[in-house]
């Protein structure tokens, strides 16, 4: 079995028992503010670090290309409040095109 | 939008009774199908994504099939397209799945299912199912089940139907940089916490994790720099005050 296989069956296995254990623990559990206030807050740290990772970094090095172009696209198309549609179509459209040029 | 003359204060006793649903309120139906349909159509961009990293179009179906949350599927695909290790990507998207958890103890109470049933309630337990049971609160614990249930599985069939549509149609181009899927995927990730970056304290958090994630790459194994930036936001949660 590969990586990839290891991958897709630990996160369904780990993402159902999540889900499961939320609905079989007593409410009275888990409602500490601080706990919550940073499980809020984990999204947040994981995905920017995403964004930044897969932006401007390719197998452990630092590279600069049409993929940030394509992201600083994103990022107007969110401050101008378009729909997340065509923030991902436009950074897409806007790195595709740097490509091909 | 609201349908306010159907607000009954729970009229039938519910303690033990099965009553019977007969008309769901219909902004609660209107509503559900309309996130299912719009969240649904970004298993588009999942199923996209996942191929380009380098996933089978059988792996990225049953990633939609059975991880069924968006943010943890990206991460998996993200953190092993990039060359990450299978434990780094399952650690990424478990720690981002920790929420489905706290919306099941928020959900338990209201839906008040056992056995197969709850099975199937915490599979459907996700943003949206939550989000729209939760925003029917004024109408009664019956309009909040339906709305749970509608639109988790409202999401679950459209989201799975657009993964295999993307997953195809990215098979079909071929080179993902040629198609700006290299840049698609960041931004999609942009777009899923724009929406969490209300104030000053998000937007820290949000900057700083994305440069200490980039600073950490060159010298860490890949997975690695994404995880290391929870350790911020714990440190973020426990000193902010509330």
């Amino acid at each position: 079995m590969n990586a990839l296989w290891v991958g897709v069956i630990g996160t369904s296995v780990l993402a159902f028992a999540l889900k499961y254990l939320g609905h079989s623990v007593p409410e009275k559990f888990l409602t500490n503010p601080r706990v919550l206030r940073i499980n809020a807050l984990i999204p947040i740290a994981l995905l920017s670090a995403l964004v930044g990772v897969q932006t401007i970094t390719e197998n452990g090095k630092w590279v600069i290309d049409q993929r940030l172009a394509g992201v600083a696209v994103a990022l107007i198309a969110l401050a101008l409040k378009a729909p997340y549609f065509v923030v991902v179509v436009s950074a897409a459209v806007t790195s595709a095109v740097l490509y091909r040029i | 939008m609201r349908t306010l003359s159907i607000n009954p204060p729970a009229p039938y006793g519910y303690i033990g009774q099965n009553v019977r649903v007969s008309k769901v309120n219909r902004a609660t139906v209107t509503q559900s199908l309309s996130v299912s349909f719009t969240v649904g159509l970004y298993g588009t961009a999942f199923g996209a994504a996942s191929i380009a990293a380098g996933f089978s179009l059988l792996q990225t179906s049953l990633l939609s099939l059975l991880t069924f949350s968006g943010a943890s599927q990206f991460a998996i695909v993200g953190v092993m397209g990039a060359g990450g290790s299978a434990i780094s990507g399952i650690a990424t998207a478990s720690l981002l799945g920790i929420r489905n958890g706290l919306y099941g103890l928020r959900m338990a109470p209201i839906l008040k299912v056992r056995g197969v049933k709850r099975v199937i309630a915490a599979q459907v337990t996700i943003d949206e199912s939550t989000g729209v049971a939760i925003g029917q609160e004024d109408l009664g614990t019956d309009a909040m089940k339906a709305g749970f249930w509608l639109t988790g599985f409202g999401v679950y069939i459209f989201w799975n139907f657009f993964t295999i549509l993307g997953a195809l149609g990215a098979q079909a181009m071929g080179n993902p940089s040629a198609w700006g899927l290299d840049a698609a995927v960041p931004a999609a990730f942009l777009g899923l916490v724009w929406p969490r970056l209300h104030g000053r304290f998000e937007k820290g958090l949000a900057a700083l994790s994305l440069l200490v994630a980039v600073a950490l790459s060159p010298f860490i194994s890949a997975g690695l720099p994404i995880i290391a930036t929870a350790l911020l936001a714990v440190a973020f949660g426990w000193k902010a005050r509330s």
